[in-house]
């Protein structure tokens, strides 16, 4: 510890280094190898070579816009029901759980202790064919509207449905704890105030619960746009995902420079959307 | 929105029954409301329980066709299954035991300093938080086929400890921020050193910390399956597992181990709860 005490500007580097470094070997120089895989060109027969090949990016756009697409769109929908569904909840967790916050938010994050794959499997016998959930959308002549040809399994539905909740916790908790950390002596003051209870809502607790907001969209959206389990278990191949022809280009065609293109397209829309965020909020207040 | 809860109107005597009756429901439709999330939140759970006692005809797993323990007693007689598990217990294990201790030292250098380059520290933690899973995977599975490094048990350990380094220093950092340094000058005045002011006070105060991060990050490595999947090469994890077995039959049997970590993870959980409980109620 003597050599501590005579560098003490030195501790921190210290303590950094080796979490640091392994993000930076297992991280960060991939992404640069990504980038640097995705200007190849040539085929898995005769090898890949470095081209400056740009127009990956483009064929990527191209011939998979509809994928593109799709992700942004099932994603933008999923986390928007995902706001919606979890705010209440959480609200009523931070304002009105009391002693059972604690166990309540366990049941928040029950769903992530199921393995995901067979969550979402467990997602393919609620939502079959002549399951409840497709004979009440049935009873209220709904079926034609969100399923297709009597179905729910194999639509868009059943995808959105299913990255809505496997998502949904990382929208519920970054809810919960803005909420929880308003203090509640400025809603009281709103409402001492002749503010309605619905009124001192909107002007002083939704305002505030901004940044938890923010957060769980970032952190729904930016898996959801990614993901391709949802759509390869639960929807038909019309309704696959970017991820989708990211898995397949890598998985099965062996088509890497392909996929390294699109994966840095997806990562490049991610990563802006990130910043205009990091922007608006501060980063501080985003990576807590 | 029905967040807002409606005033009850002052007792009238004149109020008949139905309005009352809505007057209640009003009143308490959001703790209704809640009920029926957690309700849905908690369904597929249900199903994947239910159905680990399902006696299937064919070889999916998907539809009700009657009750039976087989499944259970038999928890391990599906080839591939047990070494599955077992592989992905490892990995757990040795990631998380990594990952935490590399995060919780980068969380101490986070909150207790201030230095050059803290703003870079922060952004290269929270950006593997913020990539897709699958460019995390794919551009892994990259680097590996470049320096043409053999994919199997050491490539998935490295992947592992890479994306659940963020999440320990996150829930580590979480914990030091609401930290009471006084305790530490104390123990300096009284004469400990650095080391020993870290051992004797520091690390039994961010304990806690310690254990939910390394609960986490076994909870998410033994989960996933994206990273895992580009990375694993020829290695099956209980994950990649399931996904071959969705493809071609599913064994019950994945529902008895889904059902087993579920139990497992939570009783855990609520260890935790517990146990920062009782500290907050002894502090």
């Amino acid at each position: 510890m003597g050599f501590l005490h005579r560098h003490r500007g030195l501790t921190p580097y210290l303590l950094l280094a080796p979490g640091m470094l392994w993000l930076s070997i297992f991280f960060l120089v991939p992404l640069g190898f990504l980038a640097y895989q995705s200007l190849q060109s040539g085929s898995i027969d005769f090898g890949y070579a470095f081209t400056w090949a740009w127009g990956n990016y483009w064929d990527a756009i191209r011939s998979y816009r509809g994928q593109f697409e799709r992700s942004i769109l099932y994603a933008g929908i999923a986390t928007v029901l995902a706001l919606v569904l979890s705010y209440p909840v959480a609200y009523w967790i931070a304002f009105r759980g009391g002693r059972w916050k604690n166990l309540l938010l366990l049941f928040i994050v029950a769903p992530f202790f199921v393995t995901y794959l067979i969550r979402t499997l467990a997602w393919e016998t609620i939502l079959s064919d002549n399951g409840l959930v497709v004979r009440t959308l049935d009873h209220l002549h709904l079926l034609g509207v969100l399923g297709s040809n009597g179905r729910v399994l194999s639509t868009a539905t059943a995808v959105v449905a299913g990255i809505t909740y496997n998502f949904l916790p990382f929208m519920a908790l970054p809810l919960y704890v803005s909420l929880e950390q308003i203090d509640q002596s400025l809603i009281e003051a709103a409402q001492d105030l002749y503010a309605s209870k619905w009124k001192a809502f909107l002007r002083v607790t939704l305002p505030l619960s901004l940044p938890g907001v923010v957060a769980g969209t970032l952190l729904t959206f930016i898996p959801a746009a990614g993901d391709f389990i949802n759509a390869q278990l639960l929807g038909s191949p019309k309704n696959h995902m970017i991820g989708n022809v990211i898995e397949s280009k890598y998985k099965e065609l062996l088509d890497y420079p392909a996929a390294a293109s699109m994966s840095f397209v997806l990562m490049a829309t991610i990563l802006a959307a990130v910043l205009i965020y990091a922007r608006a909020v501060g980063t501080e207040k985003l990576t807590g | 929105m029905t967040t807002v809860e409606a005033t009850l109107p002052a007792p009238r005597s004149r109020l008949g029954p139905l309005a009352r009756a809505w007057a209640f429901a009003r009143h308490h439709l959001l703790s209704l409301y809640s009920l029926l999330f957690f309700a849905y939140l908690l369904l597929p759970i249900g199903v994947v329980i239910a159905f680990s006692f399902n006696n299937p005809k064919g070889r999916f797993n998907y539809t009700w066709q009657g009750f039976t323990f087989k499944n259970w007693s038999q928890w391990n007689g599906v080839p591939g299954l047990t070494s599955a598990l077992w592989l992905s217990l490892e990995i757990a294990l040795v990631a998380s035991l990594v990952a935490t201790v590399l995060g919780t030292l980068v969380a101490l250098a986070l909150v207790r300093y201030r230095f050059r380059g803290r703003g870079a520290t922060n952004l290269l933690v929270f950006l593997p938080l913020s990539t897709p899973e699958i460019v995390l995977g794919a551009s892994l599975l990259t680097l590996f086929l470049q320096v043409k490094f053999a994919l199997g048990f050491i490539s998935i350990l490295i992947a592992h400890i890479m994306f659940c380094i963020s999440f320990a220093v996150v829930t580590v950092k979480a914990r030091l921020i609401g930290f009471d340094r006084h305790l530490e000058e104390a123990a300096m005045d009284l004469g400990a050193n650095e080391w020993t002011t870290f051992q004797k006070v520091t690390l039994p105060l961010i304990a806690p910390a310690i254990l939910a991060a390394l609960l986490l990050c076994f909870a998410i490595s033994i989960d996933d399956f994206v990273v895992t999947y580009f990375n694993a090469g020829n290695r099956v994890t209980f994950p990649i597992f399931v996904w071959g077995a969705a493809r071609v039959a599913t064994p019950p049997q994945i529902n008895v181990i889904g059902t087993a970590i579920f139990v497992v993870a939570v009783t855990a959980m609520l260890g935790n709860v517990i146990l920062q409980r009782r500290r907050e109620v002894r502090a």
